[in-house]
């Protein structure tokens, strides 16, 4: 039977309720690597990430995100990334990483007396 | 010959050209547009349906085109719609590679890459057209063109020099489509554009993609023509019969 291990990637997630590695049939889709495409909406913006692809290869993940992403004149510049390359922080650990700067309002640089000559701030 | 009907017969070739030019671009279109929710796979199903818009595009161009040029020189009434969906088969101009069915995957990627790398150096021939309106046509197209060309070569490529099965599929591609290629650079009466020069160049291009794809271009044999004069395939009163179905069935119909 053809039947397969597949580790998921981020944002690779099967549609059954199986966290992590899980058996199911190889289909075209599990055999291509997840892609992640971020777009350059023009020239001077950062790159923003726009969604995920399947592709074999950088090239053909390269015109994926074009023909997939930028039909509609969303881009001057793509970048790729195979999904297994970028480390997502946990979930479950959000608690610790990100709500301890909530009550630190000291942080943000607003407690200061700006001279008159300072501009555009 | 008078001169007055020296200028008929002038423009009587620059509409048949530029129908030729649409249907073309109308039938391959429409031959794709079959892929639309069958694709191999989501961002390829895509990719193809891009090209197949692209096309279309192309076609409405050229109709447009053609009927401004019937309703000015000839009195008849003509619009970019009675064209591609009141003509019959046999007035037809499209070459006949782009009625043939789909087949698989490999096969509409090859014809795709024959097709688009012949009609690059037609429309780079073309942008230099005394012919203002041709001539900015294909200045617009050529920038798509040049990607159905990219595309669809890197896919010869990965299928060339693939798997045992893809390289099979490959060659039998190139056994179904090899005879419907000469017709290309076979020049009809009315064509304005020499397409006869643009032979060696589309051979140097195709064999340096069929090397890095380790195909093999098949020796010289017969090689089919007739589209660009209306003799087609069997299969191209099926493509008209879906495609005008609405407008014969429902005439001046809109929605």
């Amino acid at each position: 039977m053809n039947i397969q291990i597949r580790k998921c990637y981020y944002g690779d997630i099967p549609e059954e309720n199986n966290s992590g590695a899980g058996t199911q049939s190889a289909s075209n889709e599990s055999l291509w690597p997840l892609w992640e495409v971020f777009i350059r909406s023009k020239q001077g913006l950062d790159h923003k990430h726009a969604g995920s692809l399947h592709a074999a290869d950088a090239q053909m993940a390269m015109e994926n995100a074009r023909d997939v992403y930028t039909r509609r004149q969303e881009g001057v510049s793509l970048w790729v990334v195979e999904s297994k390359n970028i480390h997502a922080s946990n979930p479950d650990e959000a608690e610790m990483f990100f709500e301890p700067s909530s009550d630190k309002a000291y942080r943000h640089p607003t407690f200061y007396d700006l001279p008159d000559e300072v501009k555009h701030m | 010959m008078n001169q007055h009907h020296q200028i008929n017969e002038s423009i009587k070739c620059l509409i048949d050209q530029t129908l030729h030019l649409a249907d073309t671009c109308l039938i391959l279109g429409q031959r794709n547009s079959e892929w639309c929710a069958h694709g191999p796979i989501l961002e390829q199903d895509i990719a193809i349906t891009n090209i197949t818009l692209d096309l279309i595009g192309q076609a409405r161009n050229f109709y447009q085109y053609a009927a401004k040029l019937l309703v000015e020189y000839e009195q008849k009434q003509a619009t970019e719609d009675t064209l591609a969906y009141l003509r019959t088969e046999r007035e037809f101009k499209n070459l006949l590679i782009c009625e043939l069915p789909n087949g698989d995957w490999a096969n509409t990627i090859l014809r795709q890459f024959f097709f688009s790398t012949f009609q690059v150096l037609l429309f780079e021939e073309m942008s230099h057209s005394k012919d203002a309106q041709l001539s900015a046509i294909a200045i617009k197209s050529i920038k798509e063109t040049n990607y159905h060309v990219k595309w669809s070569s890197e896919w010869v490529i990965r299928l060339g020099d693939g798997t045992a099965e893809s390289k099979e599929r490959m060659i039998n591609a190139i056994d179904n489509l090899w005879m419907y290629t000469g017709e290309f650079f076979i020049p009809a009466k009315y064509e304005t554009i020499d397409v006869v020069l643009l032979k060696e160049k589309w051979l140097q291009k195709v064999k340096e993609v069929f090397d890095e794809a380790t195909l093999i271009i098949p020796d010289k044999g017969f090689m089919q023509s007739g589209g660009k004069l209306g003799a087609h395939t069997e299969h191209l009163g099926f493509i008209l019969s879906e495609l005008q179905y609405l407008q014969r069935v429902h005439p001046g119909a809109e929605w």
